[in-house]
C-alpha cells in the first residue's frame, strides 16, 4: 500500500546521494530533504498486539500502528526514520536519545510510543538544518563540542531543555540556594549536563558553546 | 610517492588552509543529526530485517545443547544463525577468539547466536526464547593468580622487542644512593565508545556482500571478513562514513558485522545489528590491566643511572601483552636500564589495544614512579625529569645493524655501541618549562597536604607525555571537476580525529583552492587503502596520501595548461596556476572533462634513521574532600610538541578529549572482575562510570610550534593519542600532593583513601 | 521484551480494577526502571497499566500543614516545587543529586520508590540472584560487591535501594497512601514500606499486585537544618556509594537517614538518641551501623559511613550559626 506513495520515492532518490558519505557544504542540500521527508510509514504485519497512535513530532502529526513493545526511540528512528536521535545503551545510562517532550528533555529509549501520544516531541531534526543551524548547533560548530558526533544530538537536545528549566527556576545539585531561582553559569551546565555522556571528551568545549548562548562567560569559572 | 628524505619546502608550507583552526566540515551534519552512522542506514537498502546476538552465558566451557525451536515458532523470526548452522567460519587474523563461539566458549558474552526477526522488538523477544544449556569449564580469570605463570611473549603488537637490556641494571641499581622500587597497577578498561558496534548486512545475487559498519580500518576488515567467511575479498564492500567513537574498539572485524553477513545470508534479505550496550564489554575488546613493578635507582644529584620497568598483563591463548613498557626505554636518560614484559594466560575476554596502548598504562605506572623518586631526592618533579633529559634513545644507543634484523628479538642485537640514535624532534624540556610557567606550577607546595580549602585539600601533579610517531602507507585519490571542485576520496575514517576535515584543508592547500571547494569521501573499501585510524597515526599519514595524489593532480592540471610540471616557482593559489611569467584559471584545466589521479605515500627508512615521538607535559590541579575522599579536577594543561598542527582546533579537541579519558582511568574506570565466574561485572554504562560534564573542568592544551622534516611532507606527527598518555599520573600525583595519600593501584577511587590514612583534619 | 497488553487507566479506581482484573499487570509511571527491566526480562508484566491520567500530578497542602505529594509527581517538578525547596530542603537535595535531568523529568514519585536494585548481578539474567530467581543464590555475596549492603543484609541478598529520594522521605517521617480495586485505601510508613531481604529477597514491599500508590505525605515542616550529602565515584550522574539525609536541629537532635547501605533507607533510633546526647559520628556512625556485615569489596563504606555523616555534622554547625 506504500508503493506507489510518491513522498517516499523522493526519499530514496534523495538518500541515495545524502548515503555515500560526502562531507562538503554542497550536500547538505540533499541530507536535509533526506531528513525532512523521511516520514514514509510502515505497517508490521507481524502477529503481535498492535497500537494505533498518533505522535506529534516536530510540528508533524503521524499515524502509526505500532507494537506497544515499542519505545518511542525505536519509534522515531525505525518508523520515523528520525535517526538523529541515537541509541547508545538504551538503557538510560547515556542520553544519546534525548528529545525534547512538551519542553521537557527525556531519555526516549525509557518510555514506550504509546505513552507518548497527544505529546508534543521535538528532536534534534526539528531544532534546525544543517542550512540552518539552531543557535546551539552553530555554537557546537565553532567551538569543536564535539567529535565524533554521536552523542551531539543528544547534547544538542538536552541542552537546549537544560536553558529552559533554569529559565523556569527549577534547582540542580549545585544550586547552592534553594530558596532563591538558580542562575546561569558553568557549574549550574555542567552538573545539569551530566546525563549526557561524551567518550570523545568534548565536555570542555560543550560548555563553552552552551556559555556563549546562553551569555555566560566561560571564564567565569576555569 | 616514495618518501625517504627529510622534507624540503613544498606547497604545505603556505600554510594558507593547512594550520588553520577551521571548523569542522562534517559539523553541520553531525549537529543536526543528520550525518548517516552505520544504525542509522535506512537509505542504504530495503527491507532490512533486525538482528539479535546472544552472548555466552559462560566464560569457559562447552554449550551442551541448544534449543532453538520456541525462538523459531517466535512472532516475525526469520532465522537464527548459530554456530552449527553458520557453515564453515575461519577466524580473521587480528581475531584472537572466534566471533560466533559454540560448541566451545571462550569468554563470556561471547556471540552464541543471532535471531533475526521482521521488528527489533520481536527479535529480541525471541533471543529470550533460546534455551541454551552449558557445560562450564574451570577458567583462570585472575590477573594476580597468573602473574606467577607469565612468559615472554612472542610478540607485542607492536614488533618491539619485549625485553630490552643496556648496562649493568642490576648493578647500577644495588649501588644507587637512592632507590625506588614500587608496584603499580592499572585496570581493565572498556573503550565505551558512545555508538555500539552496528552494522548493515546486504548480498546480491551474484554473492557480493555489502556492509554499512562502524570501523576505524576498513581494509582490515574486509579481509577479515573474506577470511572469516572464506570469500574472496573482492566480493566484500565495507563503508564506514561515520563512527561514533572507536578508540581502539573498532579496529578490527567484531560480532556485530560477521553476524549481520550470516543473518542476512540465512534470512536472504539485508539485516541490521547492534550490539546491545551490556553485551560490549565481554563481547568486544577492552585494555588489559597491568601489574608494573618500577625500580630506579639514582645519584644524590638527581641523575638516574638505573631503571628497570617490567609489566605483566594476561590474555586469551594466543593473545598479546599490554606494552606498558615501551615509553621507558626512550624517555629518561639512565645508563643502565631493563625492561620486560610478560604475558600470562587467561579465559576473560580478549584484550587488545584502546587509546595508547602501552603508553597510556605504562606513563600512568612510570611517571607515578618520577614523582616518588624526585620526592625522595627532595627535587621538583618538573626539575628532575628536566634534569633526565636525553636527546638520544637511550635504550638504542646505536642504529639497527640491517645484518641482525633477522633476530629483532635479542635486546643484544641493539645494542652495539655506536652512533647514537637521535630524536627528529624532541621538545620535552620546553613542554615542561611551558607548562610549569602556564600552570603557576611555582605555587604547588612540595608538602603534600599542606594546601586546605574548607574541607578541600589542594595539589598538583605533573607528568611527561609521550608516544610514538607511526609510519604507514596511505592512499588516495583526488579529482578535479569542471566546476573546479576537488573531490577527495580514500578509505581513511573519521572517528572523531576529524579527518574529513584535515584533508580537506591539505587538498585545498595543494590544489590553491578554497576549503568549501573540497568534498571529501571516506570510508568506502572501493576508495584507495589508507592507513586508517589508530595509534594516531590516522592524521599525519592519510593527509601525506592525499599530499601524494594531489602532487599527481597537480602534474596533470600542469601538463594541460602547459606548465612545467618541475618549474621551482610553480604555484597553485587563489584558483590559479601561476609561474613567475603567467597564469592561469585552474578550471580552464578540466574544461575538456575532469582530472583525476591517485597515489600513495610510502616510506623509507628515516623512522629507523631518527626515532619519532610526540612529547608532552601535563598538569593537574585537584581537590580532594578531606571527609570523603572525593577527588574532582579542577584545572588541567596540556603542552604537547607533535610536529606541524595540521588544524589546531581539531588537533586541541584531541588532546583535551584525552585528558578525560585520563581523568576516567586516574578516577574511577576499571572493569571489575568476578574471579570466580569469570566475566567484567559492570558491563553497562552506569556501572562502568567514565567521566561526565561534572567531572571535567576547563581544559587548556596548547602546542609548541614544531615542524617535523623527518615525518612526511606535511611535517606533522600523531597528536590523538598523546593526550591521554601521562594525563592519569598528573591526576594521581596531584592526587598525593592533596592529601600525602599515595595510592599505587588505579583508578584512586575513594575507598583506597579513606582506608589509607585520609586525615580529615 | 514480552508482548503485552497496554492501557491508559483515568482514574485510580479505573487503574486498581484494572490490576486486579488482569493477572500479571504493572502499573507504568515514568518507566524509567521498568522498561529496563522488560527489556531484560527481568519483568515480564502481561498487562501494562499506564498511571498517567490519574490525575495523580498535584503537590497539595494538607489540612495539618504537610503536604500531599500526587504518586505521578515527577521528581523534576517535586524538586522544585517552592514548599519543598523552603520546607523540606533535604527533599530536593536528594531528588536532584539523583539520575539526570531527563530521568528526573520522567520519573515519578511513586516510581521511585518502587524502583529496583542496580546489583549488577540482578541485572545480568546469566548469573545467581535470589531476588531475580529465588533459589539460585547470590552472585554478589562471593562476587564483586563494592556497591553493595553493609547493614540489614542476609545470606540470600546484599543489594541495595537505589533512591536518593526515599532516603529523605525516610528522614521526614513520611507515609505512602495507597488504593485498591475493591477502594480500600491505607497509609503505611515509610519505615515500614521497604522490607528487608531477610529470606525472600524477592518481597521488595508488601503492595498488594491491585495497590495502587496514591500520593505520598510529608508530615508539617520540622525545620532544622536539612542536608543531603551523597558520595559517589564520579561528581554526577551515578548511584550513591554512600548518603546522609539528615535534619539538625540546634538542641542538637537530628534525623539521620543512610543511602547506600542497606536494602532500604536506613535509619535507627538508637542513633539519633546518641546525637541528642552529644554524641559524635564516630558513636553515632557505630550506633547506625551497629550489626554490619561488609565484605572485602564494601568495608570501606563502614568508614566512609561515619566520614560523610562527620562532614554533614560539620556542616549542619557551620550553616547553623
Amino acid at each position: 500500500m506504500e508503493r506507489f506513495d510518491p513522498e517516499r520515492r523522493r526519499v530514496l532518490k534523495a538518500t541515495a546521494v545524502a548515503g555515500s558519505a560526502v562531507a562538503s557544504a554542497h550536500l547538505l542540500l540533499q541530507a536535509e530533504a533526506a531528513t525532512a521527508s523521511a516520514n514514509a510509514t510502515r505497517l508490521d504485519t507481524a502477529a503481535t498486539p498492535h497500537h494505533d497512535v498518533r505522535l506529534r513530532v516536530n510540528g508533524t502529526e503521524h499515524e502509526l500502528r505500532i507494537d506497544p513493545r515499542m519505545t518511542l526511540l525505536d519509534t522515531l528512528r525505525e518508523r520515523l526514520h528520525l535517526t538523529g536521535a541515537k541509541k547508545g545503551c538504551d538503557q538510560g545510562q547515556c542520553g544519546a536519545c534525548t528529545v525534547i517532550v512538551d519542553g521537557r528533555r527525556i531519555a526516549s529509549c525509557l518510555t514506550l510510543a504509546v505513552m507518548q501520544q497527544g505529546h508534543e516531541i521535538t528532536t534534534i531534526e526539528g531544532l534546525g538544518t544543517p542550512r540552518n543551524l539552531h543557535a546551539l548547533q552553530a555554537a557546537f560548530v565553532k567551538h569543536d563540542g564535539f567529535q565524533c558526533g554521536f552523542c551531539t544530538p543528544g547534547q544538542i537536545c538536552s541542552a537546549t531543555a537544560m536553558l529552559q528549566e533554569i529559565a523556569s527556576g527549577i534547582p540542580s545539585h549545585v544550586t547552592a540556594d534553594l530558596t532563591r531561582p538558580p542562575r546561569s553559569s558553568i557549574l549550574e551546565f555542567r552538573e545539569r549536563m551530566s546525563g549526557n555522556l561524551c567518550r570523545c571528551g568534548a565536555y570542555s568545549n560543550i560548555q563553552q558553546a552552551i556559555a556563549e548562548v546562553a551569555g555566560v562567560d566561560a571564564d567565569e569559572i576555569v | 610517492m616514495k618518501f625517504d628524505e627529510p622534507a624540503g619546502t613544498n606547497p604545505i608550507d603556505q600554510l594558507k588552509v593547512v594550520g588553520r583552526p577551521a571548523d569542522r566540515i562534517d559539523g553541520p551534519l553531525k549537529t543536526t543529526g543528520t550525518a548517516p552512522y552505520a544504525h542509522d542506514r535506512h537509505d542504504v537498502v530495503q527491507n532490512q530485517a533486525y538482528g539479535y546476538v546472544v552472548g555466552a552465558a559462560i566464560a569457559k566451557g562447552r554449550i551442551a545443547s541448544m534449543n532453538l525451536e520456541a525462538a523459531r515458532a517466535a512472532p516475525g523470526v526469520l532465522a537464527i544463525v548459530t554456530a552449527d548452522s553458520a557453515g564453515r567460519l575461519d577466524q580473521g587474523e587480528r581475531n584472537t577468539a572466534r566471533l560466533l563461539g559454540g560448541p566451545e566458549i571462550q569468554h563470556y558474552h561471547q556471540a552464541v547466536a543471532l535471531v533475526v526477526a521482521e521488528t527489533f522488538e520481536q527479535a529480541r523477544d525471541a533471543a529470550h526464547r533460546l534455551k541454551i544449556r552449558y557445560a562450564p569449564a574451570k577458567g583462570r580469570f585472575d590477573l594476580e593468580a597468573a602473574r606467577d605463570t607469565a612468559t615472554i611473549p612472542e610478540k607485542t603488537g607492536s614488533g618491539d622487542p619485549a625485553e630490552t637490556a643496556v648496562g649493568d641494571f642490576e648493578g647500577a641499581f644495588r649501588d644507587s644512593p637512592v632507590q625506588l622500587d614500587q608496584t603499580y597497577r592499572t585496570a581493565y578498561e572498556s573503550h565505551s565508545m558512545m555508538e555500539p558496534h552496528a552494522s548493515v548486512a546486504a548480498w546480491d545475487a551474484d554473492g557480493q556482500l555489502t556492509l554499512w559498519t562502524s570501523n576505524q580500518m576498513i581494509a582490515w576488515t574486509a579481509q577479515d571478513m573474506a577470511k572469516t567467511l572464506r570469500i574472496p575479498r573482492d566480493k566484500v564492500r565495507v563503508m564506514s562514513p561515520y563512527i561514533g567513537g572507536g578508540f581502539g574498539g573498532k579496529l578490527f572485524l567484531r560480532a556485530d558485522v560477521l553476524l549481520a553477513a550470516l543473518g542476512a545470508r540465512a534470512a536472504k534479505r539485508p539485516v541490521k545489528v547492534s550490539l546491545t550496550r551490556a553485551l560490549m564489554p565481554n563481547n568486544t575488546t577492552h585494555r588489559p590491566a597491568t601489574i608494573q613493578r618500577i625500580r630506579i635507582g639514582a645519584q644524590r644529584d638527581g641523575h638516574i643511572t638505573a631503571i628497570a620497568h617490567e609489566s605483566w598483563s594476561a590474555d586469551l591463548p594466543g593473545g598479546g601483552p599490554e606494552t606498558a613498557v615501551l615509553q621507558t626505554r626512550a624517555l629518561y636518560a639512565g645508563a643502565h636500564r631493563m625492561t620486560a614484559l610478560r604475558l600470562a594466560e587467561h579465559d576473560l575476554p580478549e584484550g587488545n589495544a584502546m587509546r595508547a596502548p602501552g603508553e597510556a598504562p605504562g606513563l600512568a605506572a612510570l611517571e607515578i614512579a618520577i614523582d616518588e623518586i624526585s620526592e625522595k631526592l627532595g627535587i621538583d618533579p618538573v626539575a628532575f625529569r628536566i634534569l633526565n633529559d636525553t636527546q638520544v634513545v637511550p635504550d638504542n644507543p646505536a642504529p639497527p645493524d640491517p645484518d641482525k634484523n633477522s633476530d629483532q628479538t635479542a635486546p643484544e642485537a641493539r645494542l652495539d655501541a655506536g652512533r647514537p640514535r637521535r630524536f627528529s624532534q624532541r621538545q620535552l624540556v620546553r613542554c615542561l618549562e611551558t607548562g610549569a610557567e602556564r600552570f603557576g606550577w611555582k605555587r604547588r607546595r612540595s608538602k603534600p597536604g599542606s594546601v586546605r580549602a574548607g574541607h578541600w585539600l589542594v595539589g598538583m601533579g605533573v607528568a611527561a607525555a609521550f608516544r610514538n610517531n607511526l609510519l604507514t602507507k596511505s592512499a588516495a585519490r583526488v579529482r578535479l571537476d569542471r566546476r573546479g571542485r576537488v573531490t577527495v576520496e580514500t578509505d581513511m575514517t573519521d572517528i572523531g580525529t576529524g579527518s574529513y576535515t584535515i584533508l580537506a584543508q591539505t587538498a585545498a592547500e595543494m590544489m590553491g583552492v578554497p576549503l568549501s571547494q573540497v568534498d571529501v569521501r571516506l570510508g568506502d573499501s572501493s576508495f584507495p587503502a589508507s592507513c586508517g585510524s589508530g595509534g594516531q597515526w590516522g592524521g599525519n599519514n592519510s593527509t601525506a596520501g592525499v599530499y601524494a595524489a594531489c602532487t599527481q593532480l597537480r602534474r596533470l592540471v600542469a601538463a594541460r595548461l602547459g606548465f612545467d610540471a618541475d618549474a621551482s616557482d610553480l604555484a597553485f593559489s587563489d584558483g590559479e596556476v601561476r609561474t613567475a611569467s603567467r597564469s592561469a584559471p585552474l578550471m580552464l584545466a578540466t574544461r575538456d572533462g575532469p582530472l583525476e589521479a591517485e597515489d600513495a605515500i610510502e616510506y623509507g627508512d628515516l623512522d629507523e634513521r631518527f626515532q619519532q615521538s610526540t612529547f608532552g607535559a601535563h598538569f593537574a590541579e585537584v581537590r580532594v574532600d578531606a571527609y570523603t575522599g572525593e577527588v574532582r579536577v579542577q584545572r588541567q594543561l596540556a603542552v604537547c610538541a607533535a610536529g606541524r598542527i595540521l588544524n589546531p582546533k581539531t588537533a586541541r579537541s584531541q588532546i583535551i578529549g584525552a585528558m578525560t579519558m585520563g581523568v576516567g582511568a586516574a578516577l574511577m574506570e576499571s572493569l571489575h572482575v568476578d574471579t570466580g565466574v569469570g566475566f567484567f561485572v559492570n558491563h553497562d554504562l552506569a556501572g562502568y562510570e567514565i567521566p561526565v560534564h561534572a567531572d571535567i573542568p576547563h581544559q587548556d592544551a596548547i602546542f609548541l610550534d614544531e615542524v617535523d622534516p623527518m615525518s612526511s611532507p606535511m611535517k606533522a606527527k600523531g597528536v590523538a593519542e598523546l593526550g591521554i598518555c601521562g594525563a592519569a599520573a598528573a591526576v594521581a600525583n596531584a592526587v598525593y600532593n592533596a592529601t600525602g595519600v599515595r595510592v599505587r593501584h588505579y583508578p584512586l577511587t575513594l575507598d583506597k583513601l579513606v582506608q589509607n590514612g585520609l586525615a580529615i583534619a | 521484551m514480552k508482548s503485552f497488553s497496554y492501557e491508559r487507566a483515568d482514574s485510580p479506581a479505573a487503574a486498581a480494577a484494572a490490576a486486579a482484573r488482569v493477572p500479571g499487570a504493572k502499573f507504568i509511571g515514568g518507566g524509567t526502571n521498568l522498561l529496563d527491566l522488560m527489556k531484560l526480562q527481568i519483568e515480564t508484566p502481561a498487562h501494562l497499566i499506564d498511571v498517567n491520567d490519574l490525575g495523580l500530578d498535584e503537590i497539595e497542602s494538607t489540612d495539618d500543614g504537610g503536604l500531599r505529594i500526587g504518586a505521578g509527581v515527577r521528581n523534576t517538578d517535586l524538586a522544585a516545587d517552592p514548599r519543598v525547596r523552603n520546607d523540606y530542603a533535604v527533599l530536593t537535595r536528594a531528588l536532584v543529586s539523583g539520575a539526570s535531568g531527563q530521568l528526573r523529568n520522567q520519573a515519578t514519585t511513586a516510581g521511585n520508590l518502587l524502583q529496583r536494585t542496580r546489583c549488577p548481578y540482578f541485572y545480568d539474567t546469566n548469573q545467581r540472584c535470589n531476588k531475580r530467581r529465588p533459589g539460585s543464590g547470590c552472585g554478589a555475596l562471593a562476587g564483586v560487591s563494592r556497591q553493595h549492603a553493609i547493614v540489614g543484609s542476609s545470606d540470600a541478598c546484599i543489594a541495595t535501594h537505589p533512591s536518593d529520594m526515599a532516603v529523605a522521605l525516610r528522614c521526614l517521617d513520611a507515609k505512602v497512601s495507597t488504593v485498591r480495586s475493591d477502594g480500600t485505601r491505607r497509609e503505611i510508613p515509610i519505615e515500614a514500606f521497604h522490607r528487608l531481604p531477610g529470606d525472600t529477597p524477592e518481597r521488595e514491599h508488601d503492595l498488594a499486585a491491585d495497590e495502587l500508590i496514591t500520593a505520598v505525605t510529608l508530615p508539617p515542616p520540622v525545620g532544622g537544618t536539612q542536608l543531603y550529602r551523597k558520595v559517589r565515584d564520579r561528581a554526577s550522574y551515578a548511584f550513591a556509594l554512600v548518603s546522609v539525609a539528615a535534619i539538625v536541629h540546634r538542641d542538637g537532635r537530628a534525623q539521620v537517614a543512610l543511602g547506600g547501605v542497606a536494602h532500604k533507607p536506613w535509619r535507627v533510633e538508637t542513633a539519633e538518641r546518641e546525637l541528642a546526647r552529644g554524641g559524635d559520628a564516630r558513636t553515632t556512625a557505630a550506633a547506625l551501623l551497629a550489626g554490619a556485615r561488609p565484605t572485602r569489596d564494601n568495608a570501606y563504606k563502614v568508614t566512609l559511613v561515619e566520614r560523610t555523616l562527620a562532614a554533614v555534622l560539620a556542616q549542619a554547625r557551620e550553616s547553623g550559626s
